[in-house]
């Protein structure tokens, strides 16, 4: 190549501070493209080149240590004999015992041994020192814990379109839960609602066990507390169904629709009877049938519950709940719409003695009612916005109540296990549980379940657990603490001690009432005789209105100030002032504007 | 001493104790953990032989481990059924431990 620039640079110079100066570039090198070099290379065109557009990968290997692990058990058969004795010999490990027993150590330690072993034996013999002291005195409260529940499940309605669990009822057995469902507001149900009710397995919210498939949605549902496989309903259009689980959804046989109610079927009990096989039902068209559940084609007995004994099937209550008692076999209680409580015996002599006596405390229906298990003279009964509790000598008022609470009630039953505590639902999702030897006021414990209505409540029979339904068809368990669910030593004393205490109050005002009535009758009695305008407590109310508009005019007539028609002006003076005879030398009176 | 009014000592007091009110049985195990002398079947003897004298040594080691100078005296183990008392030798690792069923 040949030489193109050459740098020279003095020895002298090397080491010199650099002094660089700007100047303008200038071309050093140009090398053009020599064409005779094209001439060692072939052109090819196409050409075949792959690519891969990828992230760049290495290969690489590893290898473990193998780890080999194998089980085996060890079986300790006979202690370490020495190698040389066979240890399934007798011979030999006789032989073996001997001699270890000759050996001097061994008897000295044994002997101390024995001794240390012996002192310990007495002492196990002399005390029990594993004693439990204090065992049979009763645990004094455990520190008392507030009293609480607790959801465990939520048995929601597989529907698309929610009905109301109108009804709950425990197997006997307590491990599963039949629920009614049904839309109660009137006309509010639709086309597509399904008719069907449930069984529900309380280990299972996903799926209910068994479907019940009535003709009509059902109001009501009860278990046989005799025989666990069979459930009787009573259906929105008045009919009642009797079911066997053992035989599948559709019911075995139901009522005929010309001898059933008339109205839903609000409440279905069964009754105690040889055969076991006796219902009966109430409903708001005012009848209270008697069924067995082999003939279902026609009621066994018929009551209406007229109060004026008549039978009269116009001016009958509608029962909307029922309460029977086994330990009383022959008498029962209904509830109706109109707030009055029917006391009936069944086995009277005539339609007209069947009904006994009636109790009238609510201003709406009476929704629930149950007897105390513990105290059968008293009954709870839940309607409008309050609780009551009832004793049958009683009529005119019930002997304890809550105050008026802040939504309506709508159902209620008594615990089973303690005398004093009964729970209630509301229409705000609330359920209420109250204790009246701990507190009358307020309820003990009050929990918001769900955000809509409670419509029905059930405890199963051990007082622990209990089932709430709702509008939304939600079927909610919870599981009541302890403290609510076990029975205290002196609760039923103190319980029977506050109903005699409560009833006695009642009776002596009772007594005072009607010492008074007595009192102003025979007052009202003479004055008839006496002056006829003097003010009689024993007016009616009509009179006293009367009277009272009367003496209104009266007292305005006085005070309103009369018009005088001077020329062509109204002048109001009032009245006390007498016409003053020449008007037109005083200025004193007032002129007015028109009075119309 | 002749040996012999000894083992009628050893005889003597394994008798008493197995007089006593609530002993089942007597087992008496040396440090290989075979079965010297035996008040109960065989299949019995060797399961308790077995088991026990592990548990033995760990309460002994335990205990020597949270202090030196102490030593496991007895170890009573109280189940729902029964008691099984377990008196261990002296020494270390010693020649013969006994225990017995109450």
């Amino acid at each position: 190549m040949e030489i193109v620039h050459v740098y020279t640079r003095l020895r002298g110079e090397f080491g010199r501070q650099c002094l660089f100066s700007d100047r303008p570039a200038e071309l050093l090198v140009d090398v053009p493209p020599d064409p005779r070099l094209a001439q060692d290379f072939i052109q090819k065109n196409p050409r075949d080149q792959a690519l891969q557009a990828c992230r760049d990968m290495s290969e690489h290997q590893v290898n473990t240590e193998r780890f080999e692990s194998d089980s085996c058990g060890i079986n300790h058969v006979e202690g370490g004999w020495p190698k040389d004795i066979n240890p399934q010999e007798m011979e030999q490990t006789i032989r073996y015992r001997k001699k270890v027993e000759k050996d001097e150590s061994y008897v000295n330690s044994l002997l101390t041994l024995g001794s240390v072993m012996e002192h310990c034996i007495r002492q196990n013999n002399a005390v029990d020192i594993y004693q439990e002291y204090f065992e049979d005195e009763d645990e004094v409260e455990e520190s008392p814990e507030p009293p609480s529940a607790k959801t465990i499940n939520v048995f929601r309605d597989p529907n698309e379109v929610k009905r109301t669990v109108s009804c709950l009822s425990w197997h006997p057995d307590g491990g599963k839960l039949a629920a009614a469902y049904s839309c109660l507001q009137f006309q509010r149900s639709s086309r597509d609602m399904s008719l069907d009710s449930y069984i529900w397995d309380i280990e299972n919210p996903n799926r209910p066990e068994l479907t019940l498939k009535p003709a009509s949605p059902l109001v009501c549902l009860e278990y046989n507390p005799k025989d666990s496989h069979t459930l009787v309903g009573g259906a929105y259009n008045g009919q009642i169904a009797y079911w066997d689980t053992r035989r599948g959804s559709q019911p075995v046989e139901t009522s005929s629709v010309e001898q059933s109610h008339r109205d839903p079927v609000y409440k279905i009990i069964w009754l105690q009877s040889k055969t076991g096989t006796d219902v009966f039902s109430a409903s708001t068209d005012g009848q209270v049938l008697w069924w067995d559940v082999r003939r279902l084609s026609e009621p066994t007995e018929r009551l209406v519950l007229d109060l004026s004994r008549e039978g009269n099937l116009d001016r009958a209550l509608g029962a909307v709940s029922l309460e029977f008692e086994s330990t009383m076999p022959t008498k029962f209680l209904v509830g109706t719409e109109q707030g009055v409580v029917v006391s009936c015996n069944r086995k009277a002599k005539t339609p007209a003695e069947k009904i006994v006596c009636s109790y009238d405390g609510h201003h709406g229906p009476v929704y629930a009612l149950q007897r105390n298990p513990f105290f059968p003279k008293n009954f709870l009964t839940v309607g409008d916005w309050t609780a009551r509790i009832w004793s049958e000598d009683i009529r005119d008022s019930a002997i304890m109540w809550t105050k008026y609470q802040t939504s309506y009630l709508m159902d209620a039953c008594w615990s089973p296990v303690r005398p004093s505590v009964f729970f209630t639902v509301k229409m705000d999702g609330v359920l209420d549980v109250w204790d009246i030897l701990f507190k009358q006021n307020d309820p003990t414990l009050s929990l918001k379940v769900c955000d809509e209505a409670l419509y029905s409540l059930r405890l199963q029979d051990n007082g622990r657990l209990v089932a709430c339904g709702s509008q939304q068809g939600g079927a909610t368990l919870l599981e009541i603490s302890s403290g609510l669910s076990t029975l205290q030593k002196n609760d039923k004393s103190l319980l029977a001690a506050m109903f005699e205490r409560e009833t006695k109050r009642e009776k002596v005002l009772e007594a005072r009432q009607r010492e008074i009535r007595l009192k102003e009758r025979s007052r009202s009695e003479q004055s008839r005789e006496g002056e006829p305008g003097r003010e009689d407590a024993d007016h009616g109310p009509d009179q006293l209105i009367a009277k009272a508009q009367e003496d209104f005019y009266v007292v305005t007539e006085m005070e309103r100030p009369t018009c005088l028609k001077v020329g062509s002006l109204l002048v109001a003076v009032p009245r006390e002032i007498s016409i003053i005879p020449n008007l037109a030398e005083t200025e004193s009176v007032g002129i007015c504007k028109e009075i119309t | 001493m002749p040996p012999f009014p000894s083992q009628a000592e050893v005889e003597e007091t394994l008798k008493r104790i197995q007089s006593q009110n609530g002993v089942q049985g007597i087992i008496i195990v040396n440090t290989e953990g075979i079965p010297i002398k035996t008040t109960l079947d065989n299949a019995s003897t060797v399961q308790y032989a077995g088991l026990i004298h592990q548990l033995v040594m760990k309460a002994r080691s335990t205990v020597r481990d949270i202090d030196p100078q102490n030593d496991l005296t007895f170890l009573r183990v109280r189940s729902k059924k029964n008691e099984i008392m377990i008196a261990p030798d002296k020494d270390a690792f010693s020649n013969k431990t006994s225990f017995l069923l109450y």
